[in-house]
């Protein structure tokens, strides 16, 4: 029964993880860009969500689509200003662009909005769903913050999936992902497209910081662990695909509850690493195994 | 035969400060250059891989920092002299390298990038891990060589991190001029290229990033004793990785002098910053590294270009037109 606890556990913390992750594989996928600046952008709205919260006392998953909103203004414009002008130039370049402006993105961060641990503490708590109140049986709960965490990112994704599967803005993201000259050809405006993802990624940001905001501690310098997370998910899913982004979630939540139990801890990041590492050197296109475009 | 008289001389004025230095300024002033020192080498111990074989790597930290925790676990437990301890520092570091290396870079473009760049990170939960040989986050503290005698510590290690400066922009001399070198602009331009011409890049590629990262071993092998404490999220931090790029982007990327140049402009660009805005100095290193690969992607040759780029830009957002000026999107 202790093995299906932390499966559930996995399951809950994966939904999340997909939707930090998401976005990422979008713009990585579509402008060959690693977005360092990512995991500051998700910070930045589990900020706003905490904001809202206090100040506002908007709930944290009322006020996720705010959020992406604000970040997709925000992404916009630092694609339009910087990222543009960099997308023609080598890894080296465009990744150490991303990793100034995460710089900067952070200690604005920080100088605004102190140091110290925040998180957002709901009132009234959630609570937690007890299985065995249905069914004897089973001796499993559920926390409910959690549950309601995974189904609101679990609904972004399938929204992005929506977008990228039924729109004309979301073909063109696709047809740019498959092969950027044929869709330039095609009268697509590549520029237009790439601004539109990359804000795209952050607004996607934005919501899976809102989401977790009551679940995670916030700190302006978190980033860099929920960036980690994106590159194991991404490279465990395969690139660029909204599945594949959902699949590498779930494999990363449940293998950090197992990694956990058995290891500790203190080496869940140590373990998927060592997972990443392994991937990217046998199987670099994910689990899955092929390049996938939505 | 003008350029090579002018170089000898340039050299030899610098030589000449370098050796005047110890004997004159004060202890800010030397602990600043011994900085500029440490960062010449990290500069040039990075441009081995990244600017010869032109690999992204973002390995730098993890050397530095198992260079750093190397010598500092031997001195704490067996109080060693304080040669035998860089030595070791360096040797860890490329043993490190050696293990790794194969593995990773079989790796292209943004996979090799990210796997360097988790290396650092995956070391630094270790070494955070492993509190009976580290201290964990608690650090490690040091023991001081000898006497403590400020001045004298100071000028030891002035001359350590310069002899550790010298070995880094020498090897990657030798190796430019050598076979190896050749190689590895071979796999810079083209590896697939260079396959076919018969060079065994994984090995010239091995190679390249053993020497890179014993150098930059040694490098943290000397801070950790000079400093005298440290701890996972200093000796591993990413801005080790990424400052070294931002020097030899500034000097001039793949060059032998480039990184040199460029490591002592950024150290007087981050000692400005530092000394004016304590508590923002980060979010200024963010802007100046967004500015400069924005601006002059070439390094200070493309300062020119740069300028013309930046009025192109200021003209452009005037009226209100940002699009038009920005460069068409062309895939790589």
């Amino acid at each position: 029964m202790l093995y299906v606890q932390i499966l559930i556990n996995g399951i809950l913390l994966g939904g999340l993880y997909a939707c930090i992750a998401v976005g990422f594989s979008l713009v990585w996928g579509v402008l060959n860009v690693i977005n360092i600046l990512h995991g500051s952008f998700i910070v930045l709205g589990a900020y706003l969500a905490f904001f809202a919260y206090t100040k506002l006392g908007v709930h944290p998953y009322l006020f996720a689509p705010i959020a992406a909103f604000v970040l997709f203004v925000l992404g916009y414009a630092v694609q339009l200003t910087v990222i543009n002008r960099v997308l023609e130039a080598p890894v080296l370049v465009t990744l150490t662009t991303t990793f100034g402006l995460a710089l900067l993105l952070d200690n604005l961060m920080l100088v605004a909005f102190a140091a110290n641990f925040r998180k957002v503490s709901l009132n009234p708590p959630l609570g937690i769903i007890d299985l065995s109140d249905w069914f004897p049986s089973l001796d499993l709960i559920v926390p409910v913050d959690r549950l309601a965490s995974m189904l609101f990112a679990l609904l972004f994704v399938s929204l992005l999936y929506w977008l990228l599967r039924h729109t004309v803005v979301g073909r063109a993201i696709v047809a740019v992902r498959m092969d950027r000259y044929a869709a330039t050809l095609m009268g697509v405006d590549t520029v237009k497209v790439f601004a539109l993802t990359f804000a795209l990624g952050a607004a996607l940001a934005g919501a899976a910081g809102a989401l977790l905001s009551p679940i995670f501690p916030i700190s302006p310098l978190a980033g860099t662990n929920y960036l980690g997370k994106a590159f194991v998910i991404c490279v465990l899913g395969g690139l660029g695909s909204v599945s594949g982004a959902l699949v590498g979630g779930l494999a990363l939540g449940i293998l950090e509850s197992f990694g956990a139990l058995f290891l500790g801890p203190e080496h869940s990041l140590t373990l998927s690493f060592t997972v990443l590492i392994m991937l990217l050197i046998f199987r670099p296109n994910g689990i899955m195994g092929k390049r996938g475009f939505v | 035969m003008k350029r090579p008289l002018i170089a000898i001389a340039g050299l030899s004025v610098l030589a000449l400060v370098v050796v005047i230095l110890p004997f004159t300024v004060s202890n800010y002033l030397l602990r600043l250059t011994t900085i500029a020192f440490m960062y010449i080498a990290l500069a040039s111990s990075w441009n081995i891989v990244g600017g010869f074989t032109g690999y992204p790597s973002f390995a730098t930290a993890a050397f530095f920092g198992i260079g750093a925790y190397a010598s500092g676990i031997l001195r704490t437990t067996g109080s060693l002299s304080l040669p035998v301890v860089w030595l070791a520092g360096a040797t860890a570091a490329t043993i490190f390298s050696l293990m790794v290396g194969p593995a990773i870079l079989r790796l292209r473009g943004h996979y090799f990038a990210v796997a360097s760049l988790v290396l650092a990170a995956v070391l630094r939960e270790i070494t955070n891990a492993a509190t009976v040989l580290t201290g964990g986050g608690m650090g490690l503290n040091l023991p001081t060589a000898g006497v403590v005698n400020v001045d004298a510590q100071t000028r030891v290690y002035y001359v350590s991190m310069l002899i550790a400066a010298v070995l880094t922009v020498s090897l990657a001399a030798l190796i430019w001029r050598s076979r190896l070198g050749w190689a590895m602009r071979c796999i810079e331009q083209n590896e697939d290229a260079a396959i076919v011409l018969g060079i065994n890049t994984l090995a010239t590629k091995i190679l390249g990033f053993a020497v890179s990262a014993g150098t930059a071993g040694l490098v943290g092998a000397i801070y950790a004793t000079w400093i005298g404490y440290i701890d996972p999220t200093d000796a591993f931090d990413d801005l080790l990785s990424v400052k070294p790029i931002i020097m030899a982007f500034i000097g001039g990327v793949g060059t032998v002098l480039g990184p040199v140049a460029g490591a002592i402009i950024f150290l007087v660009l981050e000692e400005f910053v530092w000394r004016n805005v304590l508590n923002f100095h980060a979010g200024i290193l963010g802007i100046i590294i967004v500015a400069l690969l924005v601006f002059m992607p070439g390094g200070l040759g493309s300062v020119g270009r740069g300028i013309v780029k930046l009025r192109n830009y200021w003209r452009a957002s005037r009226r209100g037109e940002i699009r038009a000026a920005a460069p068409p999107a062309v895939p790589s």
